[in-house]
């Protein structure tokens, strides 16, 4: 999980190397918690959210995928 | 940056120029001669130099691929990904096992990915790329779908009498309503609401 989210936003952002994702895993759902650098707070979340929302969609049917619940954090 | 002009005593060294400041190599590069060196008439118009439009390659294809093969390595899922770019639309068909998910509910695990590597790539690109993404004809079973959805939905407004307003959708989806039911005379349709819970709404047209 924690590498997917990775891989989904180093490509999105201009410093990838400043893409920290922390997991934190629950019984039955999954924390990540996403820090990148503070000019691309915008890249991840986009107009209204729009690519947070389409990061956590993606992120929800890999987790489907595993009966798990998964909650996108993205920290400033 | 992607593209640079630049000017030089020859074309050559225009090039090179641009080369140098792009940091990048021959192979790399798409060139364009703007203007040359010429006499002019009568040393009028006379122009020493030549001008060149050097434009980095991109690869959208292979980068599109890539981006996508890693997403859904990372999910666990096996897909063989075919790209395609023709004119300014980047064409991405995935099969596989597991395309279900990839799909997800009315196509919303699908319109996220082609949404993140049209982000992608148009980061990279000038112009805009429109990026298409799809898996076991999904969008053209859904147009279907939805064309028949619009069908039938004019129907009851027109024996009802009473307007009908649809679920949110996005702009692609909502375009396939509309055009479906142009040709109507008996109702008419609109959009509604803020993205993204904009819905068509199908009313009847008042004789007058």
């Amino acid at each position: 999980m924690k590498n997917l989210v990775e891989v989904l936003v180093k490509s999105l952002v201009e410093n990838p190397d400043a893409v920290v994702v922390n997991e934190v895993t629950a019984e039955q759902s999954i924390t990540l918690e996403l820090r990148v650098a503070a000019d691309d707070m915008g890249k991840v979340i986009g107009k209204q959210g729009r690519i947070a929302k389409a990061i956590r969609t993606v992120i929800k049917a890999a987790a489907a995928k595993e009966n798990k619940r998964v909650i996108l954090e993205i920290i400033q | 940056m992607k593209k640079v002009v630049t000017k030089g005593r020859t074309v050559e060294e225009a090039i090179s120029l641009a080369l140098k400041e792009l940091d990048t190599s021959r192979e790399n590069v798409e060139t364009k001669v703007l203007e040359l060196p010429s006499g002019g008439i009568m040393g009028l118009f006379r122009n020493r130099y030549a001008k060149v439009e050097v434009i980095i390659n991109t690869d959208l294809c292979k980068i599109a691929k890539t981006y996508l093969n890693n997403i859904v390595s990372a999910m666990g899922i096996e897909a063989n990904i075919e790209t395609s770019l023709d004119e300014n639309v980047l064409s991405i068909v995935m099969t596989g096992q597991d395309m279900g998910i990839l799909i997800g509910r009315r196509g919303q695990t699908l319109d996220s990915l082609q949404y993140l590597t049209s982000l992608v790539i148009n980061k990279l690109t000038e112009q805009y790329v429109r990026v298409v993404l799809d898996t076991e004809n999904y969008r053209k079973k859904r147009e279907l779908t939805l064309k028949d959805l619009a069908e039938k939905l004019a129907h009851r407004v027109i024996s009802t009498k009473k307007k009908i307003e649809l679920e949110p959708m996005n702009p692609y989806e909502r375009r396939i309503i509309h055009a479906t039911l142009q040709k109507n005379n008996k109702i008419y349709t609109f959009s509604q609401g803020e993205e993204p819970f904009r819905k068509v709404v199908i009313d009847i047209k008042k004789t007058s």
